[in-house]
């Protein structure tokens, strides 16, 4: 069967470790959009005018964004299966919180603008905030608590065992990874509106984007300095051999202080990443100021580019570190999906993602420049 | 051992937001349809009723929509999160259908979604029925590719386990796309959504009628609703029954289940319409049967035997057995990872790896499943039998509508034709009642497929106790209120959105004055803003 398959095994795992990663990124910049709207939503707009014109502003196109992240499941799901039985069952509470924070994006936008009653729009204002907020500080903090690693093991059977609860994930170093991660996509809600509003509401954004685009420096910056001093990182001592059948219990690791670094080493490309994070934000922080739109919007962008990205390659070939039994981690070399399922969905892949973003990017176009108020008076579906 | 607790727990999560989120689906893939063909009608008349009525069961489409991408996200991130060892196990063919329909068909549906409802006045006319029917295009093949992965649950398909990485992988993947339960079941179920479609729309329209209001768009909407309702209706019968009749290809339990068939009939098998069960609550002692049709029904033949549920009980026996041999050559073969002497294992677990799942069913009963006990074998295999009675009656509920809705939209296509919508006032009403039983027939449709797999999550492979993630009771207790909370209340908020939608009717004034729309800055807001702060 391997035969048949024109890429080998090892060059598939590292090149879905990257889509899943692109994937990522898509929803953090795409989704971020949003969800960094939804978190401004009860500050940065006051009035129900305001803040209509802000759910308009994403109204069109948020529901296509949020597929990245239905993407990115699936994509864990067909590409490494064990991360997502492992991750998604250890990380239950937190998954709920986080999906019953996003239950209320759909129904919020959707709802909200059906009734005239103050009230109503109110309560789905803060609704709408929760389902932008939550999420994006739950994900930080697993992003946190990934770093630190996750209190799991295997048995030979492959069945996962959790031994932590919700609340040991909100200790300093993953509530630190869940601000940075909400004062991105703030930062990113904030250069979206104050790139198609004026006035008063564009004012708001552009105070609150720099103080979030402010702090998510200093605690990216705060954050590296755990890692590298702080923090012990994992590396695997035992041979790996990138074409075997996977069987996270075969390798060995250590863990070391500083060991989440040690990739910018033997990678010093890698640099990059955690520089174009700073660069972004130093760059969406001073483009608010001065009042540029898109490039704003390209400065925030990059900012979740560099982040996201940083913390993908300091773990790497990690996915899921076990702190109890580091033997049971998971890396992209032993937990992904069987080398035909992996060309499958590259084949897949491959067809498919330029057709999305091409008409992606074909309904942004179509959706491009002002709302106007007059047509949202009219159209039953505005929100 | 499994603690059995958690998995009821689960499986009542399960249960429950599936059978939420299947309220809205089916009718959203149906009034995509609809609304499409409404729209092309718009689009070659040019006359405004017809979009008038696209508009407006757009909106209710809208709300449902929402709902079902609300719960949609439940879905996708649930088997994981509530199902991890099944996530392991199958996750090398599981996931990848799922991944598809997220590339191929959910993209396309929510990307133009957003362009459905506001591109009115930014896109041509045939730019935006271009747009719905993309929308109803993603909508059906997001069934199609659900279908796909749930198609293999019921019959695993082109795929072996590997005993090295201890999960199913895929060996071929155009037998996992066309596995004929998979076709089978989109063509059914995809069906289904345009009846309840059909039928959401013919209902609503029939009040309009009774109350005297929005005339000529419910009437055109019947008229769209009751032909397109009827071609759809006789599609979920005869394809329903096909449904059925590859079950017995591969489901042959969940089929005697269906049918209350303890004993094995020689063919053809008659049919049971009505039946009691006996004292012990097993084989029935009272029923009224219809000779030859069972037979009929399920095989399609006259002289295939239908095996009756004591049988399968027997076969059950024999390959709990010859899993037993499986699971001893698996863990030899796990063994011998280390040891590297497995040559012999190997072989046998080649003859005997299909049986493994039955091997697992002892996995309730003991953890050294080789030395089970005769006695724990027999268990085992009547684990194999699924709750027959709750099986018989939903199916006959099932059948029953299905039934109901060709005659329904039969008559109302003759009288449609003969101009005889409004002519009969009772006629009305039965038409606005029916409004609920497109989904008491697609719940109980969803409830055989899944209740009569059990015991299994994957026919034969992987037994459901077996699937579920540890977690503990606490954890799903939180989940389950949270849930059921959060679902109830949106249901009650949703309902009484849709009866004001709907009472408000279609919106005469939408989009008249296009001419008069300046492009102006969002920040110019209108000259009498709505200054009050809300909270």
């Amino acid at each position: 069967m391997s035969t048949a398959i024109p890429l080998d095994y090892e060059t598939l795992r590292l090149i879905w470790w990257l889509l899943l990663g692109v994937l990522l990124i898509g929803f953090a910049v795409m989704g971020g959009r949003d969800m960094g709207v939804g978190a401004l939503l009860p500050f940065a707009a006051r009035t129900d005018d305001e803040r209509r014109v802000l759910l308009n502003l994403v109204g069109p196109t948020w529901e296509g964004n949020q597929v990245w992240l239905i993407l990115g499941g699936g994509a864990i799901f067909a590409a490494f299966p064990p991360l997502y039985a492992v991750s998604f069952s250890g990380f239950y509470l937190a998954m709920i919180v986080i999906l019953l924070a996003l239950i209320l994006r759909p129904v919020g936008f959707k709802f909200r603008g059906k009734i005239k009653d103050p009230r109503w729009r109110a309560t789905w204002d803060w609704a709408l905030f929760i389902g932008g907020f939550v999420p994006a500080l739950i994900m930080g903090v697993a992003v946190g608590n990934v770093l630190l690693g996750a209190p799991f093991h295997l048995d030979d059977t492959m069945r996962a065992f959790y031994t932590g609860n919700f609340f040991l994930l909100l200790m300093p170093f993953g509530l630190l990874t869940g601000l940075v991660s909400v004062g991105m996509i703030v930062t990113q809600g904030a250069a979206v509106i104050a790139g198609r509003t004026t006035g008063p509401v564009a004012e708001r954004a552009r105070t609150y984007g720099s103080l979030a685009g402010v702090l998510t420096l200093v605690l990216f910056a705060l954050g590296g300095i755990w890692v590298a001093f702080w923090m012990d990182g994992y590396a695997i001592t035992s041979v790996v051999d990138g074409n075997a059948a996977i069987n996270p219990l075969a390798k060995t690791v250590v863990l070391t202080r500083g060991g989440w670094v040690a990739n910018y080493g033997l990678y010093p490309w890698m640099i990059a990443a955690p520089v174009l994070g700073f660069i972004g934000l130093i760059g969406a922080v001073v483009g608010l100021q001065a009042r540029l739109r898109l490039p704003t919007l390209l400065a925030s962008s990059i900012a979740i580019f560099g982040i996201v990205s940083t913390a993908g390659l300091s773990l790497f070939p990690f996915l899921l570190p076990s702190s109890t039994v580091p033997e049971s981690s998971l890396t992209l070399w032993d937990a992904s999906s069987s080398h035909l399922t992996l060309f499958i969905m590259l084949l897949v892949t491959v067809f498919f993602l330029p057709i999305i973003l091409l008409y992606t990017a074909w309904v942004f176009r179509v959706m491009r420049g002002n709302v106007s108020t007059q047509s949202l008076e009219k159209n039953p579906n505005a929100y | 051992m499994i603690d059995m607790t958690i998995v009821e727990l689960s499986r009542w999560q399960f249960a429950a937001t599936a059978m939420y989120h299947f309220i809205f689906v089916p009718l959203t893939i149906g009034l995509s349809v609809m609304m499409a063909i409404m729209e092309s009608v718009y689009v070659m008349t040019g006359r405004e009723v017809w979009r008038k009525a696209t508009l407006f069961w757009g909106t209710l489409f809208g709300v449902n929509f929402a709902m079902g991408v609300a719960t949609g996200i439940v879905m996708e991130y649930q088997f994981g999160m509530n199902w991890s060892y099944y996530s392991h196990y199958v996750g090398d063919v599981f996931g990848a259908p799922l991944a598809i329909e997220g590339l191929m068909a959910f993209f396309l549906e929510a990307t133009f979604i957003g362009l459905f409802f506001f591109g009115w006045d930014r896109l041509s006319k045939l730019g935006h029925l271009t747009v719905t029917w993309l929308v109803a295009i993603g909508a059906n093949f997001s069934a199609l590719w659900i279908l796909i992965a749930n198609g293999w649950m019921q019959n695993p398909v082109g795929a072996k386990f590997n005993p090295d990485t201890m999960r199913m992988e895929v060996t071929d993947f155009i037998v996992v796309i066309f596995n004929p339960v998979a076709q089978a079941k989109f063509v059914h179920t995809v069906s289904a959504g345009y009846v309840c479609g059909a039928v959401f729309i013919f209902a609503i329209s029939c009040l309009f009628l009774l109350q005297g209001k929005h005339v000529e768009m419910a009437k055109r909407s019947m008229i769209v609703a009751a032909s397109f309702g009827l071609a759809s209706a006789l599609s979920v019968v005869v394809l329903g029954d096909e449904s059925g009749y590859v079950a017995t290809e591969h489901q042959k339990m969940k089929i005697a289940a269906m049918e209350a068939g303890y004993h094995t009939e020689p063919a053809p098998a008659p049919w049971t319409i009505f039946a009691l069960p006996g004292p012990d609550g097993g084989a029935p002692e009272f029923s009224i049967q219809v000779p030859w049709m069972g037979g009929l029904i399920t095989t399609r033949s006259f002289d295939t035997v239908l095996p009756g549920i004591e049988e399968l009980v027997d076969h059950a026996q024999t390959r709990i057995r010859s899993g037993i041999i499986a699971y001893d050559a698996l863990q030899e073969i796990r063994a011998g990872n280390i040891d590297g002497d497995d040559v012999d294992a190997r072989l046998v677990f080649e003859q005997h790896w299909p049986d493994l799942g039955y091997g697992l069913l002892l996995k309730r009963y003991r953890e050294d499943v080789g030395n089970a006990t005769d006695e724990q074998i027999a268990q085992a295999a009547a684990d194999t039998v699924p709750d027959v009675w709750p099986l018989f009656w939903t199916f006959r509920i099932m059948m029953g509508l299905g039934f109901f809705f060709i005659a329904f939209f039969a008559m109302w296509f003759y009288r449609a034709s003969r101009g005889w919508l409004e002519t009969s006032r009772p006629l009305l009403w039965v038409g606005f009642l029916a409004l609920p039983l497109p989904w008491v027939a697609i719940e109980s449709g969803w409830f055989i497929a899944e209740f009569g797999r059990q015991p299994w999550v994957v026919e034969g492979v992987l037994p459901t106790f077996y699937a579920a993630s540890g977690l503990n009771f606490w954890d799903l207790v939180i989940s389950l209120s949270f849930f059921t909370l959060l679902y109830s209340t949106l249901f009650v908020i949703m309902i009484m959105l849709m009866v004001r939608i709907i009472k408000a009717g279609p919106q005469d004034k939408l989009f008249a004055h296009e001419e008069d729309d300046q492009d102006f800055v969002i920040a110019a807001l209108p000259s009498t803003p709505a200054t009050r702060e809300l909270v």
